[in-house]
Order: structure tokens, then C-alpha cells, then sequence
């Protein structure tokens, strides 16, 4: 069938600069360059993702992307997107898919939000010449400590519950081998370990050669139980059962047998070329009572050594089941909003269900304190976050730590180009291709990620230090140190803040 | 009560503070002398005190001390502490009005009992007293109990700490611990409940500084049920002392290391050395990181058996301390000690977040009042 779709983006090839050496056409799993029959480099539009990596290694800089938004007569409702999703699937019958989080322009808080500091009254904290605290405990603690006084020394009665320490509130969040590239995975426990952070496995079960890393490795139990066995739990430094994801709430996964090799289905556990299909809900999980029993089990099995995790996405009744896993037992609870990343999503749900991660953090931080049950579970969120701002946003609304996905791997050289499903990622990523895979150096990823965290580290040092605090204990929650600007009411009611202007109480 | 403004106030201050760790009782105008050479911490805006043992005679009661902005604000408390209370006396607190402090609201003192008997349930007594102070200060508009323990009192107002000392002719009291407090607000609420020091049962706080964290500890405190209706630094540090002391049982050197937490290379280092406080520190740094009191603050803590001096982790504001045979002294100047007792034993400046603990040697038993008398006749 002849495909109405229009091309989004044009390819310009600047000729006085191209020397027709060929790189664009091998980088492009795509096949938007190729070489005419006269052995002359020419590009089909239609093909390119504008995933950047011709443009990035061009040795001329000949190569430029340009956004061809179709002309379609002006039209609020039907717009160029809404025809083309139509063209999509006229011509399929498809469910539309897509990688990446949520790119519609929903307000997005954290610009909303600015960060207070310190004048006259209240010196600010120089982090080059003061210590600067961003060591964060995950896990359950206890409401008090009981100390007993023996021969005039105080002695710790209380045993506090296994946790994880990072030194710095951010970890790599879930990305599964399959979704992602084992040079993806390796880059990302090698950065995990040496930041003294963790990163996460997703569902996609450890690889033999990365128990390495184990220490620094969060691992998933999902409801499609791939690559779960006694060692891999026993390994990890916390568990984490995913519920839900940010980009698709209320749905399951699907790995495409292409991308399931004999390594993937090694450590996956399922037959090679097998479709890796999470089910929507865990079928041993319909209600809380259930999740508290894996929660159970899982700490059972591990000899209650480890902090036991529960992912959701954030959906309108957040709160209230950040409640119940609180109760059911977790010692963590990982939120993850709807800007959150995905392999593989159907459109439809990544861009219309769930909530901004935001009011999330806010909702769920202010319902646990109301029920005098905070300390019982840590919380991470998930979902887009950009910049170390962000981050320390998510602190002072009440997270204690943040998931880095999309960062992490726009670090490692992603452009966003959200054809992740496709497996065919240019920057060697989000595939299983061992041709395109090679493209991406652990090494070299490793050490970006690393720089990155780094970076934003001392950015949240310098921003703790301005609001002359020096441990990141007296931002999480410390909601007065943010203001709003530009919101309603009611949001800034969600969001426990005040309007820009206010005073300090 | 008019002029209330329920608005977080930041502040500079003086202190100072005098405890004979034997229980001598003392008259009040050394501890005036004290604060006046601190004049220039202050603005006028508000000064205050509190006192030890200068109810011997009601020593089982409470002694609430109230402000009242008019008469319908009292008779509107006296129902709520009727339906509480058992109340022994009231009078009106003497005072000497001058030219620096011409005017002030109602000062009225109560002794009081709880009429429920709570027995062997000390805890429940002191939550009970707790919730009938909140009770007055957010019901009655123009009521506010500003003293609420045994044997103890605070006296404040607006003013200069030395005019406030004299205005409720401290020099007629005697007390084993004094403590003073000068002010220096960057917003003038003008209201005297305002001025320091804060209390809520027999614990009474004066202190210098700002917390950055203030916005984390009162969200803390409201998870066990305090409300922080003042919205001041001050009251947030009173019921941080009254729930890691008096509900959590935490000793006094733990819960002043969990307001003035340790920094993690020196709780790594005690970890490596296998000295057990690392230990404690760690999980007091995990369980208590909302009761961290971060930003610049000295303050010192009075109660019934004793005198606590803290400065913030870091030492922001300035303390120092001295001691001449019985007596502890701590001041936010040394001049201010050296006004009282030329000759001191020892002088010292108190290390970031390190704790200066004063102790009565012969304690006042709590909760209960026949180990009380007890005690006293031993003493
Ligand atoms: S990579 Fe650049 S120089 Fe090489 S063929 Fe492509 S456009 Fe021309
Ligand atoms: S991971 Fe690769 S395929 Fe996915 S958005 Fe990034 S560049 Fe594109």
C-alpha cells in the first residue's frame, strides 16, 4: 500500500562538503543513506528517525537534520501529528507503538518551581570549603531508636532494617537486558559502582559476566519472572518488584523474539527467537494481601538481608496505594511518572495515562506523613528527570532519591529519537544488534554516566549550600524552600507549596 | 491575640544562662546583669527568661503562666482549664511597669492538677498538660499559656531583656537555673508570646539562629502529632528535645547529636576504629535525619535537672561556656559571664555540635511525687 505518511524530517546534504566517504550509509540502520548506482551518496527522508548519529560522526559536518513539519491547512484539532497516527494505522491496522516518555506538552512542575537561598540572616555554606552531605539511606526505618545506658555508655538496642547507601541521591533506573544493549548494561554498573550508587536491572535478568557488578545492582522481579532464580536474587544488593511503569501504567511488556539472541535468552531464561511477553498484572498479584506475600517471600528467600523494593507508576490514586505498600511491607517504593521511558509503548497509553511525577511525589510524601507512617518506606521517583534541578526539586517535595533512565542513556549518546522498539538504535543502545551494539564503548559510557552524576552532584551542592544546609536530610520534604510560579491554587495545594513572594513560613 | 502573626521570625540574639548544679538557689539579677551586657544582640524587640525552682512551695503543680489580651480571653480559658484542671490558686504575676515597658496584656499564674489521675502513667499526665496548653493557644483567641511546667516559670515580653527582667522584678525570685534570652528580629510581630524563651512543660529553650530545615522539622513533628502553631525555630527545638527526650527515651547526649549531627567522615572513621557510637550515630543519622537541625543556631535548654548548651553542626553562632565550682555558665559572649563571676575555673568555647551539660547533682524525680519528696528530703 502506498503510504500517505509524509517524511518529518529532511535530510540536507551540504555536496560542497560531502567527500561521498560512506559513513553516514554504514551508521544508519535505518538505511536513509545509501549509495546510488553511480557510487554516489544520496538519503531517502521518509527513513530517517533524526536519531543525530550521521550528523554526530559526519568527519565533514555535511550532514543537517532539519524538521519538516508537513504543511497541513492550519488546524487546531487536526493537526499534522493527529493525520499522520491516521495514515499510521490505515495502513497497518496497528496499535501505534513508540519508545521514550511522554513528549506532549503537559505542564511540567519543575519549571513551575524555584529553589530558595540564603541572604544576611542565614549564612549560605561554601561546599568547596564545608562538607557537603548527600549520603542517602534506602529502606525501611524505624519511627525511634532505643538506646540503653550501660556503665555510662549509651549502647544501640534497635536493629535497623537492611538498607542501601548512595552516595549521592540519584540511581540508574530499570532498563532491561533486551530493551538495552549488554554494552549499555556494562556501562551502567560499571558507573553505578563507582559512583557508590546502584543501577537497575529492569526485568531482564543479569547477565553471567555483570554479577560484577552486584553490589551496585538493584534487581526487578516483574510479572514475566525472566532470568528471577536464587542467585540472581541473592546477589543484589535490594529486590525490586515492578508493578507498573511510567510510560505505559496498567500494562505489561513485550521483548520481540528479534532481540531475544542465545545471550538475552540465557539470561532471560526463555527459548531464543521467544516473544519475552510480561503479563499486565502479576498473576499472583490481584490485590495488596498479595504483594505483601511476594514482598514476604522475597525477604524470606533472602534471609531479610536486602531492601525490598515495589515500583508503580504514578496513576490518579497514587497516594492511597503508596499507602498500602507501605503497609504491605516494602522498604522502598519507587514512583514513576508519566514522562517516564519505555522501550517499546503503545502511543496512545505512554501520552494519555497516568500523572506528572511532580504532584506524585507530593501526594504520596504528604499521605505517608498524615498516617505517621514516612519512615516505614523510602521513596524513589522516576520519570524524566533532566537536570540536576529537577532532582533537588524531587527532594525538597519529599522524594529521598531520583531514577535516572532517560538521562542516563541520552548520557551514553541517545538523541531521543524514540524508535527504541525498533531495535535498530544507531547509538548502539537500545538494541541487540551486534553490529550496532559494537558502536557502543563501555568504557566510554561508563565514563560519561559517571561525569554526569558527578556533574549534577555538585550542582545539588552548591544549590544545598546556598540554602545554607550542608545534609541532604534537611531537604527532603523541607518543602519551604521551594516557591511557585505561574500555578493554580489547587496545584500549588497538591504540591504543598507557596506562590513566589510569599514569606518563609 | 492581636499582633499574633503566624509567620516564621527570623532572628540574632543574645543568651546566657547560670545553673548551680548543687541546687542553690539564686536571686534574679545576676542572670539580668548578664543579659544587659548583651544589649547590643538585641533590638528591643523582645526579651525573656526562665527559672528553676522558684516554686517550692507548689512544687507538685503546674504553674502555667498566661497572657491574656483581654478579660473575655481569660474567663474564655478558665472554662477550658475548669473542665481540666484541678486549680489550687490564681494571681495576677507582679509586675513593675516602667518607662521601657509601660504596658503589656494580663499576666496571669496558675497552679494547676489534672483532674484525671493518670497513676502509674506519667507520660499520659504530661501529653494530657501538653494538649491542654495547645487547646488554649489555638481556641482562645487573645490566651496564650506561655509556662506550663513544675516548679518552674518564663517570664517575657517586648522589650530589652534587662527592662523584661526588671519589669517582672526577677530579683524576687529564687532559682538553681537561670536562663535569658535577648532578641533581635528581622520583622517586628510585636506580639509578646513571640519573644523567647519557648516552653512546653518544664522545658524552656532560648536560641540564636535561623534553621534552613526548619521546613523538614515541622513536617517531622507533625508526624507524631505535634502541631507547630508559633511557626517559630524555637518551638520546633523545644518539642524536638520533648520527643526524643521524654517520649523516645533517648539520653540527652544522643538526642543533642541527632539535632547536631556528626558528619559522616568522623561516624566512618569510629565505624573503622570499631568504636560503637559510630553505630549509633549512623542509625541515629537514618532515623532522625527530619529532627536534624541544619543552619546556624546556639541555643541552651533548661529543665528541671539541668542546663543544656548546643551550638549547630557547624558552628554558626557563638558559644561559650565556663565553670566556677558548682556553677555552669553559658553564654553567647564571655563577657556576659565574666559580669556575674570575674573568677572562673574554666573558660571554654564549646566544639561544633558538642553538647555542654549541666546536671543537678541530687535530681528531681519526675512523674511522680512521693519519689519526689524523696528525694528532697535526701537532698
Ligand atoms: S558521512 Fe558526511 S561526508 Fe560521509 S558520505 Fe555521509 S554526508 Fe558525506
Ligand atoms: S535509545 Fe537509541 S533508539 Fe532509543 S531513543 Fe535513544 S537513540 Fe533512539
Amino acid at each position: 500500500m502506498k503510504t500517505y505518511q509524509l517524511p518529518e524530517v529532511r535530510i540536507e546534504r551540504d555536496k560542497d562538503r560531502c567527500i561521498n566517504c560512506g559513513v553516514c550509509v554504514r551508521q544508519c540502520a535505518f538505511n536513509a543513506h545509501k549509495f546510488d548506482e553511480d557510487g554516489e551518496v544520496y538519503s531517502e527522508d521518509e527513513k530517517c528517525v533524526a536519531c543525530q548519529r550521521c550528523v554526530s560522526l559526519c568527519p565533514t559536518n555535511a550532514l543537517y537534520i532539519k524538521d519538516n513539519a508537513p504543511f497541513v491547512k492550519d488546524n487546531a484539532n487536526w493537526t499534522a501529528e493527529t493525520q499522520k497516527y491516521i495514515w499510521k494505522q490505515a495502513e497497518t491496522g496497528g496499535v501505534l507503538l513508540t519508545g521514550m516518555g511522554n513528549p506532549k506538552p503537559y505542564p511540567i512542575y519543575w519549571d513551575h518551581l524555584v529553589l530558595n537561598a540564603s541572604q544576611v540572616t542565614n549564612p549560605s555554606i561554601d561546599p568547596l570549603r564545608e562538607p557537603m552531605e548527600l549520603r542517602t539511606y534506602l529502606g525501611s526505618k524505624p519511627d525511634h531508636i532505643e538506646i540503653e545506658m550501660v556503665n555510662g555508655e549509651p549502647v544501640l538496642r534497635t536493629k535497623i532494617a537492611p538498607q542501601i547507601m548512595l552516595k549521592t541521591p540519584i540511581l540508574f533506573s530499570a532498563m532491561s537486558y533486551g530493551a538495552i544493549s549488554y554494552n549499555a548494561c556494562e556501562a551502567l554498573g560499571r558507573a553505578a559502582t563507582e559512583l557508590g550508587t546502584f543501577w537497575n536491572t529492569g526485568e531482564g535478568g543479569l547477565h553471567r559476566n555483570l554479577y560484577k557488578y552486584a553490589p551496585n545492582t538493584i534487581v526487578q522481579v516483574a510479572s514475566g519472572r525472566f532470568g528471577v532464580h536464587s542467585e540472581y536474587l541473592d546477589a543484589a544488593a535490594a529486590i525490586e518488584i515492578k508493578i507498573g511503569q511510567g510510560a505505559k501504567p496498567g500494562i505489561g511488556g513485550h521483548l520481540p523474539g528479534e532481540k531475544v539472541g542465545p545471550a538475552v535468552s540465557e539470561t532471560r531464561m526463555i527459548p531464543v527467537g521467544s516473544d519475552a511477553l510480561s503479563p499486565a498484572p502479576h498473576h499472583d498479584i490481584y490485590s495488596i494481601e498479595d504483594l505483601s506475600q511476594l514482598i514476604f517471600s522475597l525477604k524470606e528467600a533472602t534471609e531479610y538481608t536486602k531492601p525490598i523494593s515495589v515500583k508503580i507508576s504514578a496513576v490518579h490514586n497514587v497516594a492511597a496505594i503508596a499507602s498500602g505498600i507501605a503497609r504491605a511491607g516494602a522498604d522502598i517504593i519507587a514512583i514513576d511518572g508519566f514522562r517516564g521511558g519505555t522501550g517499546a509503548a503503545p502511543t496512545m497509553i505512554r501520552d494519555n495515562v497516568g500523572i506528572p511525577i511532580e504532584l506524585a511525589i507530593a501526594a504520596v510524601d504528604a499521605r505517608l506523613r498524615e498516617e505517621g507512617i514516612r519512615n516505614r518506606a523510602s521513596i524513589i521517583a522516576a520519570g524524566g528527570f533532566r537536570n540536576s534541578g529537577d532532582v533537588i526539586k524531587a527532594i525538597a517535595l519529599g522524594a529521598d532519591a531520583v531514577y535516572l533512565g532517560t538521562a542516563a542513556l541520552v548520557a551514553m549518546g541517545c538523541h531521543v529519537c524514540q524508535k527504541c522498539y525498533t531495535g535498530k538504535c544507531n547509538w548502539g543502545i537500545a538494541t541487540q544488534n551486534p553490529y550496532l551494539e559494537k558502536r557502543l564503548n563501555p568504557d566510554i559510557a561508563a565514563e560519561r554516566l559517571y561525569n554526569l552524576v558527578r556533574g549534577w552532584s555538585h550542582e545539588i551542592s552548591e544549590m544545598l549550600g546556598g540554602m545554607g544546609i550542608n545534609a541532604i536530610e534537611s531537604l527532603r520534604g523541607n518543602r519551604l524552600h521551594l516557591r511557585a510560579v505561574g500555578l493554580s491554587r489547587e496545584e500549588m495545594d497538591v504540591l504543598g507549596v507557596q506562590v513566589a513572594g510569599s514569606p518563609m513560613a | 491575640m492581636e499582633g499574633q502573626i503566624h509567620r516564621r521570625n527570623i532572628s540574632g540574639c543574645g543568651l546566657a544562662g547560670m545553673m548551680s548544679e548543687d541546687g542553690r538557689l539564686m536571686g534574679g539579677e545576676a542572670i539580668i546583669r548578664s543579659m544587659e551586657v548583651l544589649h547590643d544582640r538585641s533590638n528591643g524587640l523582645g526579651g525573656g527568661f526562665a527559672a528553676y525552682g522558684i516554686y517550692p512551695h507548689k512544687a507538685d503543680y503546674y504553674a502555667l503562666h498566661i497572657m491574656y489580651d483581654d478579660v473575655k480571653a481569660k474567663e474564655e480559658t478558665d472554662v477550658l482549664l475548669d473542665e481540666r484542671f484541678e486549680i489550687d490558686s490564681e494571681e495576677i504575676i507582679p509586675t513593675k511597669k516602667s518607662e521601657a515597658i509601660p504596658k503589656g496584656p494580663l499576666l496571669w499564674r496558675y497552679f494547676v492538677k489534672p483532674k484525671v489521675d493518670f497513676e502509674d502513667c506519667g507520660l499520659c499526665e504530661e501529653d494530657y498538660v501538653i494538649e491542654a496548653v495547645m487547646t488554649v493557644n489555638s481556641m482562645v483567641s487573645g490566651a496564650f499559656i506561655f509556662s506550663s511546667g513544675k516548679n518552674m516559670g518564663a517570664f517575657k515580653a517586648v522589650g530589652y531583656p534587662e527592662d523584661v527582667g526588671k519589669f517582672y522584678r526577677l530579683d524576687e525570685y529564687e532559682g538553681y537555673t537561670w536562663i535569658g534570652h535577648g532578641r533581635f528580629p528581622t520583622n517586628t510581630p510585636g506580639w509578646w508570646g513571640g519573644a523567647h524563651p519557648f516552653t512546653i512543660l518544664d522545658w524552656a529553650i532560648v536560641h540564636n539562629g535561623e534553621i534552613s530545615s526548619y521546613g523538614i522539622n515541622k513536617r517531622y513533628l507533625e508526624m507524631f502529632g505535634y502541631k507547630c502553631t508559633m511557626l517559630t525555630d524555637t518551638e520546633v527545638v523545644a518539642y524536638m528535645f520533648d520527643l526524643m527526650l521524654r517520649r523516645h527515651n533517648l539520653p540527652l547526649e544522643v538526642a543533642c547529636k541527632a539535632l547536631a549531627a556528626p558528619f559522616w567522615t568522623d561516624i566512618d572513621r569510629m565505624k573503622a576504629k570499631g568504636n560503637a557510637k559510630g553505630d549509633i550515630y549512623e542509625a541515629l543519622r537514618m532515623v532522625y535525619g527530619g529532627a536534624l537541625l541544619n543552619g546556624p543556631f546556639a541555643i541552651i535548654l533548661g529543665h528541671t535537672n539541668g542546663m543544656v548548651g548546643l551550638s549547630d553542626r557547624v558552628k554558626l553562632r557563638p558559644l561559650t561556656a565556663a565553670r566556677k565550682d558548682d556553677m555552669l555558665y553559658i553564654a553567647s559572649e564571655e563577657a556576659a559571664i565574666r559580669e556575674i563571676s570575674p573568677e572562673l575555673d574554666i573558660v571554654w568555647n564549646p566544639k561544633a555540635g558538642e553538647p555542654v551539660v549541666g546536671e543537678l547533682k541530687n535530681p528531681v524525680k519526675k512523674g511522680s511525687n512521693k519519689a519526689r519528696e524523696l528525694e528532697e528530703t535526701v537532698a
